[in-house]
């Protein structure tokens, strides 16, 4: 018995001593946000991928670009670059640099000298310079940059000081600075990779990243947790919070009881809407993102090659009941595969209709009167633009079936999923894109452009001169109404080709508490935690804050 | 007691062998070359196979192959998970503390809640408070654990808010891995967070302690219930109160003794029940322990983590059962001298 009492005793104590804080201080909880995220990071160098969930864990916290985007008409403003002049011709960029921007001090480095030119030439050459040491460290792929044709638009670029920079073009490009705004052209320190190179652990790198960012890397835990602390000697004035942790949890649910239990501070992509917005300590916030969800064709295999089957498959999908019942309402109807949002849209694009004998008659002139056998590739994980792509291939399927054509739904994990779509395997797909800068051509080029299906990003294998042509001129002028004209062209284009048929533009939601304040999603690119501090309860401001959010959408560039 | 220990020794060394003959032979019941399924090296290049057949005697007959496999497990070699490509021995030391400290926990608070409340219904036997915690234990025994879990987790985590519902602790504290079991980590950490840390980590260990508690409550229950009830039947607790002795001093000095040493013998096959709800509860938790990471691994096919996981595992509580039998063979000096057929 004496032993029970001590066993007792001891863990009485335990408990009391457990419940005594270290009172005055702020607790670690109050100078620190959680977030749960969606997945593992497959890298901390956005250079080298596209994937939102990368983005989203790198791109805003760790690093910097040489320029920024602000407010509500995404603007171009200064960040790492203090200035910058463009030549009447177009084709050279000046950059003025900040003088006093500090990299990263970690466990792992110690950087000796601040961020300079050296830093600026070291990161874009890495991208376009195939004899650069770190060009082929980590696979030599930099989707992002190969998809814009970079390398063939830089022709050199120019160190003038220390502290200026010139970038000279080989032809004259109105994105080229939206472009280096976007979350993958971050500057990454050039005296790391020398240090890594002596050291002959160049893959650390990406891996081990050392950015000027407003947080650095403090521990990775592999499907786990990213710590962050903040980087205190940041160029600006240094983030609220001391420390930023990713809590990845790929499951829906459990992403959902962790933030009603107060285990997140942020929640992405969270379900269960309603529950949410019934608590009154958490809030739910959405931005339109500019993003497209689509249903595509491989245009290079039969019978897709053939445009009447694909215009009779265009008018026998009710895209309607699929934003009910997938998207539940939290989309917008896609016409084009340019959101409303954007400046480009042109208002005359029409809309598709729903219509069965029509599609029936297409079918019988394509020669297919009685139908046919076709696969239908559902992505298998959850995205913004397509919330559940195999639902919505049953839904297709059952649409189809009133044609007479029998939908075999196939689906693999998502790498070997999008590595066999790069390779064509596949008859039709449902995928979606999403944006990396406010600039139509982003939707354009990297879609559907011919020098898309050899970088693998346009999976439909669609090769239209015309469509080309008309995105390459756009791409010349800097007069915004011609480029208007030329947009609305290519989308007329494309609704008549049905290379893709575009679903739905949907909303990016994320919830969060109460307590936490601060912007985090923006409509397009990574969500950032640089504003982001956590203050005692204050309904109206917070009110307010989510309805500049949800009007940022509508208002956008317009 | 020597020839107890030895006893125990050798059913230990001879359940071993058995347990690795059954590891070795599910190596080949797997699908797939049985190689690659013992040591977990899918991507190994044709001279690293070559290496390996050497090394695991396949060219060899069945015994030869199995003596290479044991010298393979008693160096520590387990193989690579085909999932992670890790070391599995490594990431089996990282994740058995972290069992064995919900287990521990859970035990603890089994036997607290279980044996004291066997007694009051013994002691009480036949009346309403008997039955009532009779059939409350009942009910505990028939709730299924992964329905258990998911309730505790949406009243007390997500309706109430007292109790976090997933992992062993907060991310924000980095508590240096030493020893894996938390408590200890914590305290030998030199955080300065330490004791919010602590409480912390107490916060995160009640809901999915006491959800495993409760099936192996209801059987302290019953089991405290039974042998208290055979000891209160007793000459001796009959003489004792025939000596004058008050109710309390029978049930303190003299009843509760003899009926916890019949429980304590009973501990040791409960702890395998007890594991093996752990390991459910583990995974609605997220508690990052070795039956999520088993778990897990059947579910990704992963058969070199399987066999090894489940090894480790039956290893762990064989050694649990023969380690309570030492206690109860030292509490209780009858056990030692019993020999065959002598009860």
């Amino acid at each position: 018995m004496n032993y029970l009492k001590t066993v007792i005793g001891v863990c009485f104590t335990l408990l009391l001593l457990s419940a005594c804080n270290e009172e005055g201080k702020l607790s670690l909880s109050q100078r620190s946000v959680i977030y749960c995220s969606e997945g593992s990071p497959e890298t901390f160098n956005p250079q080298l991928v596209t994937s939102g969930t990368t983005i989203d864990a790198t791109s805003n916290q760790l690093y910097d670009r040489l320029i920024a985007y602000q407010g509500e008409k995404n603007e171009l403003i200064p960040a790492l670059a203090k200035s910058w002049h463009v030549t009447r011709d177009g084709k050279k960029i000046t950059f003025y640099l900040r003088k006093d921007v500090t990299f990263h001090q970690t466990d792992y480095f110690t950087p000796s000298r601040l961020f300079n030119a050296d830093d600026v030439i070291f990161s874009f050459n890495r991208i376009i310079g195939a004899e650069h040491p770190f060009h082929l460290t980590s696979g030599g792929h930099y989707p992002f940059f190969q998809n814009i044709g970079f390398n063939k638009l830089i022709d050199k670029i120019e160190k003038i000081n220390d502290y200026t920079i010139r970038f000279h073009l080989a032809r004259a490009d109105s994105t080229f600075l939206a472009n280096l705004a976007t979350d993958f052209a971050v500057i990454i320190s050039a005296e790391y990779g020398q240090k890594l190179a002596k050291n002959n652990t160049k893959h650390n790198i990406d891996i081990m990243p050392i950015g000027t960012g407003p947080f650095k890397l403090k521990e990775y835990r592999v499907g786990s947790l990213i710590r962050f602390y903040r980087h205190e000697a940041y160029w600006q004035t240094p983030a609220q919070m001391e420390q930023l942790v990713f809590d990845i949890t790929s499951s829906n649910t459990g992403r959902l009881t962790k933030l009603l239990a107060k285990e997140c501070d942020v929640s992405s992509y969270p379900i269960a809407h309603e529950k949410i917005t019934e608590h009154t300590d958490l809030t739910l916030e959405s931005v339109t993102a500019l993003n497209v969800g689509y249903f595509a064709f491989n245009t290079t295999k039969a019978p897709f090659d053939n445009v009447l089957v694909r215009q009779a498959i265009s008018y026998a999908i009710n895209k309607n009941v699929l934003l009910e019942t997938i998207y539940q309402g939290h989309a917008e109807f896609a016409n084009s595969i340019l959101p409303n949002s954007s400046w480009a849209y042109d208002k005359n694009t029409k809309t598709q209709e729903f219509d069965l004998t029509k599609a029936q008659n297409l079918l019988a002139q394509a020669g297919y009167p009685d139908g046919f056998t076709m696969d239908l590739w559902a992505m298998p994980v959850q995205r913004p633009y397509n919330p559940n792509a195999i639902n919505m291939a049953k839904l297709i399927q059952a649409d189809l079936k009133k044609i007479n054509i029998d939908v075999n739904i196939v689906s693999y994990e998502w790498n070997t999923f999008l590595h066999r779509l790069s390779l064509g395997e596949h008859q039709t797909f449902l995928l979606g894109w999403s944006a990396d800068n406010p600039d139509p051509d982003n939707f354009f080029t990297p879609m559907l452009s011919c020098s898309a299906t050899q970088t693998g990003s346009n999976r439909t294998f669609w090769c239209n001169q015309d469509y080309d042509e008309l995105i390459q001129k756009a791409l010349k002028t800097s007069n915004i109404n011609k480029r208007k004209q030329y947009y609305a062209q290519a989308m007329d284009l494309i609704s008549n080709e049905v290379p893709l048929i575009p679903i739905a533009h949907s909303k990016r939601y994320q919830a969060r508490g109460k307590d936490i304040i601060g912007k985090i999603m923006a409509p397009f690119g990574g969500i950032s935690f640089y504003q982001v501090g956590k203050s005692t309860i204050n309904e109206s401001s917070l009110n307010e804050k989510a309805q500049q959010d949800e009007s940022i959408t509508s208002e956008d560039i317009n | 007691m020597l020839i107890f220990t030895l006893r125990r020794l050798s059913l230990f060394i001879f359940t071993m062998l058995l347990l690795t003959l059954l590891s070795f032979s599910l190596s080949f019941l797997f699908p797939g070359d049985a190689v690659i399924n013992l040591s977990g090296a899918i991507n190994a290049t044709p001279s690293q196979l070559a290496q390996l057949n050497e090394n695991y005697q396949t060219g060899s007959n069945i015994f030869v192959q199995y003596f290479a496999y044991l010298q393979h497990i008693i160096n520590g070699d387990l193989g690579l998970s085909m999932a992670s490509q890790s070391v599995i021995s490594h990431e089996i030391m990282n994740l058995l503390p972290a069992t064995i400290e919900l287990s521990l926990v859970a035990l603890l608070i089994a036997m607290f809640a279980g044996i004291p409340l066997g007694f009051i219904a013994a002691i009480n036997h036949n009346k309403p408070s008997d039955n009532i915690i009779l059939s409350v234990s009942m009910l505990g025994y028939s709730v299924p654990v992964f329905w258990l879990g998911l309730l505790a987790i949406l009243i007390f985590s997500i309706n109430l808010g007292w109790l976090p519902s997933a992992g062993q602790i907060s991310l924000l504290f980095e508590i240096e891995l030493v020893t894996g079991i938390q408590f200890i980590d914590i305290l030998l950490s030199d955080s300065p967070y330490k004791w919010q840390a602590f409480s912390d980590a107490t916060a995160h260990i009640i809901l999915p302690a006491c959800v495993i508690a409760v099936a192996p409550a209801t059987i302290f229950i019953r089991l405290a219930r039974t042998s208290m009830i055979e000891v209160l039947n007793t000459s001796y607790i009959r003489a004792a109160s025939a000596k004058g002795l008050s109710f309390q001093q029978i049930i303190f000095r003299h009843a509760i003794r003899n009926a916890l040493i019949k429980i304590i013998r009973h501990v040791g096959l409960q702890f395998a029940n007890l594991v093996t709800i752990a390991m459910v509860t583990e995974v609605i938790f997220s508690w990052p322990g070795i039956g999520r990471w088993l778990i897990v691994s059947i579910d990704q096919r992963d058969y070199t983590a399987i066999q090894s996981g489940l090894l480790v595992l039956s290893c762990f509580i064989f050694v649990v059962h023969i380690l309570t039998d030492f206690i109860y063979a030292a509490l209780n000096p009858l056990a030692r001298g019993i020999k065959h057929g002598s009860r």
